[in-house]
């Protein structure tokens, strides 16, 4: 069967595959074109766009605009730039990923090894919470946070995002520990170990690639979400709400460089996070998927 | 009361009852083989010895002291599962000591511990490997030794050679045995194999649906099977049954029997006490290596009975050659010396030794005789 499949490959030639290259490199520069803009015209003066070929590279270069949106442009009413509002996101976006996604592990360690009477119901409502939209709990959820006394705060936005995405880090951990033997919990049970025992010893040594598919996941959704950061931000609102803010503003004259700078600050970190670890994002999300 | 007591134990799921009533007492140094086919309980259990499962009726005592609810951890036991279960992100030597470190000894006792049973099992080269980087046969071995580093009062196998493959099972068995024979422990062995089951075990338990068919030592179970499920199930060929019917001559019993041709013969019985069922049906049991050629039957037997009949297949498996004919309308399998000259469909003089041929009711098929 394969040496067949390779026959083929090889009879291909080479002027077809050098064709399917072509055409996969044009796709590349397509999907590559927009960021190819936005990096070009940051650092470009804004007279030169306003006058100018958007496609042109700079005639002079400058990383001024790039200053100005990190510190000094104007954010609604205040000079800020951007730079408040990338800590606010920081501040929000790393506990809010380390506590759904350890939550998650916590839930689909007990969902498939510690199961009881009725856990597919369980499950099946933490399951269902992935497809509720947004905008219908926006009302509730600030009841609660009001009754809480976390509106407008950091911590509220964490509680809001930790809440919204352990359905989805219990469905990655619940499939992937789901094809973990189950011989190994009661083997460590017998030697001793406890519920956190078996948890931290056997089964998180082992959870790396889901844990990888459950912090991008969780850490592009919260970086990138503008709904709840504007709903419930309050004083600390986030990246997207500023960039919201700064792109949007009707008055004065739209300073383009300065826009797509700030742009690119307010995607780079998700940026970094999918080229450090997409490849395990890849392998984590096939190994949890296979065996269900 | 013995050192592991399993006294009328019973489990249920909801209204289907698995186990009925399992009543068995384990001496000190005994290895206790559980066998019959899948789905009879005999993993089920073994986890509730383990603890594993809970215990819906009866109790199970380990030394004396009634286990009922005690956390697995807390029986001072050791189990080796099928898939060896060893924790893939540790080294050998950390999952073999894994139990005592959890069990609270000290470090450098625990060095000692898994330097004696590493060099017992041949292991020690091992121990800073992962276990994905081991062939089988080692897997199988460091299961082993983390079961012997803890020192448990009972150890507790669950199919632990069914992922070997057929030589290496033959080895390994050798070396439990070997191990068993030197450490002198409570072993409590589950397996499907009839032939670990005899090898290995002082006693067996042969199970079926739930029941305990019968516990007996290898021999017992072989030469005088509680009822036909038993004698049929252990033994390899297995046992022939043909339908029968007992008759007196000279004061002797004997079964009525056809052979491949249709002519009636009769078989003298060493068992006296058939004499009750004169003239009632009974099943005839012969196992293949009590009908031999003449050359090859028993000299110590004191009634080898000659029976002809007509070769029905002869396949020469090496050591032996099994011959397949009718009997009383059944086919039933004889063993003969490797070199014995039988031909298909030719009639040959084949010697039946009545001693160990077994008789059973045929309403309830409990064995009647002997």
């Amino acid at each position: 069967m394969s040496g067949v499949t390779q026959d083929t490959a090889v009879s291909t030639g080479r002027i077809t595959r050098a064709f399917i290259y072509l055409v996969l490199i044009l796709f590349a520069l397509f999907y590559l074109l927009p960021l190819y803009v936005m990096g070009v015209n940051s650092v470009k003066p804004l007279a030169e766009i306003t006058g100018g070929n958007m496609m042109a590279l700079p005639s002079v270069w400058t990383l001024e605009p790039w200053r100005q949106a990190w510190s000094t442009a104007q954010i609604g009413v205040e000079p800020t730039g951007l730079r408040p509002y990338f800590l606010n996101s920081i501040l929000m976006v790393v506990p809010a990923v380390a506590i759904s996604t350890i939550i998650g592990a916590l839930n689909g360690y007990v969902l498939t090894k510690w199961r009881f009477r009725g856990d597919t119901w369980v499950f099946g409502l933490m399951l269902f919470s992935c497809f509720i939209p947004f905008q219908i709990v926006l009302i509730p959820m600030a009841v609660v946070l009001g009754k809480l006394g976390l509106a407008g705060s950091v911590p509220g936005l964490i509680l809001v995002h930790v809440v919204y995405g352990i359905g989805f880090t219990t469905l990655y951990f619940r499939n992937y520990y789901a094809s973990f033997p189950t011989e190994l919990v009661r083997a460590a049970m017998i030697d001793g170990a406890g519920f956190f025992r078996i948890f931290w010893r056997i089964l998180l040594p082992v959870s790396g690639p889901i844990a990888v598919v459950s912090v991008i996941w969780q850490f592009s959704n919260i970086w990138n979400d503008f709904l709840f950061g504007v709903s419930f931000g309050g004083t600390s609102q986030p990246m997207t709400v500023a960039l919201n803010n700064l792109v949007q503003s009707s008055t004065g004259v739209k300073e383009y460089n300065v826009h797509f700078a700030g742009a690119i600050l307010a995607a780079f970190p998700t940026l970094i996070v999918y080229i450090v670890a997409g490849r395990y994002f890849v392998r984590g999300l096939m190994a949890g998927s296979v065996k269900g | 009361m013995g050192f592991l007591d399993i006294r009328n134990v019973t489990k249920s799921y909801g209204s289907v009852q698995v186990l009925h009533e399992v009543d068995i007492e384990v001496e000190e140094g005994e290895f206790l083989v559980l066998v019959g086919p899948s789905g009879c309980g005999k993993s089920t259990l073994l986890n509730m010895i383990a603890g594993l499962e809970g215990i819906s009726g009866g109790e199970i005592a380990i030394k004396g002291r009634v286990m009922n609810g005690v956390h697995p951890s807390k029986r001072n036991i050791a189990m080796v599962f099928q898939s060896y279960a060893l924790y893939p992100n540790m080294t050998v030597g950390q999952n073999m000591t894994f139990g005592l470190e959890m069990h609270g000894v000290p470090k450098p006792e625990r060095d000692r511990a898994l330097a004696d049973v590493a060099k017992l099992l041949q292991i020690d080269h091992l121990l800073d490997r992962k276990p994905g980087q081991l062939s089988g046969g080692q897997r199988q071995r460091v299961a082993m030794g983390r079961a012997l580093v803890r020192n448990p009062d009972v150890f507790l196998f669950d199919e632990p050679l069914s992922n070997l493959d057929a030589k290496l099972r033959v080895d390994m068995r050798t070396e439990i045995k070997k191990l068993h024979q030197k450490l002198r422990t409570t072993i409590v062995y589950v397996t499907h194999d009839q032939i670990e089951a005899m090898t290995l075990s002082t006693r067996i338990a042969v199970m079926n649906k739930g029941y305990v068919q019968q516990l007996g030592t290898p021999k017992e179970i072989y030469y005088t099977p509680a009822n036909v499920y038993v004698a049929t199930f252990m033994g390899s060929p297995a046992m022939n049954i043909v339908p029968s019917s007992v008759v007196m001559q000279g004061g002797v019993p004997h079964a009525i029997i056809t052979d491949a041709d249709g002519a009636v013969k009769h078989l003298a019985f060493s068992q006296p006490n058939l004499a009750a069922w004169e003239g009632k049906p009974i099943l005839l049991g012969i196992r293949p290596e009590a009908i031999t050629d003449p050359e090859g039957a028993d000299r110590k037997s004191g009634n080898i009975v000659a029976l002809s009949n007509r070769v029905g297949v002869t396949e020469p498996a090496g050591s032996d050659t099994f011959v397949t004919m009718a009997l009383s309308g059944k086919d039933i399998t004889a063993r003969m010396r490797a070199d014995a000259a039988v031909a298909p469909g030719q009639v040959f003089d084949f010697a039946v030794n009545m001693e160990k041929a077994v008789a059973f009711d045929p309403t309830t098929e409990e064995r009647i005789a002997p």
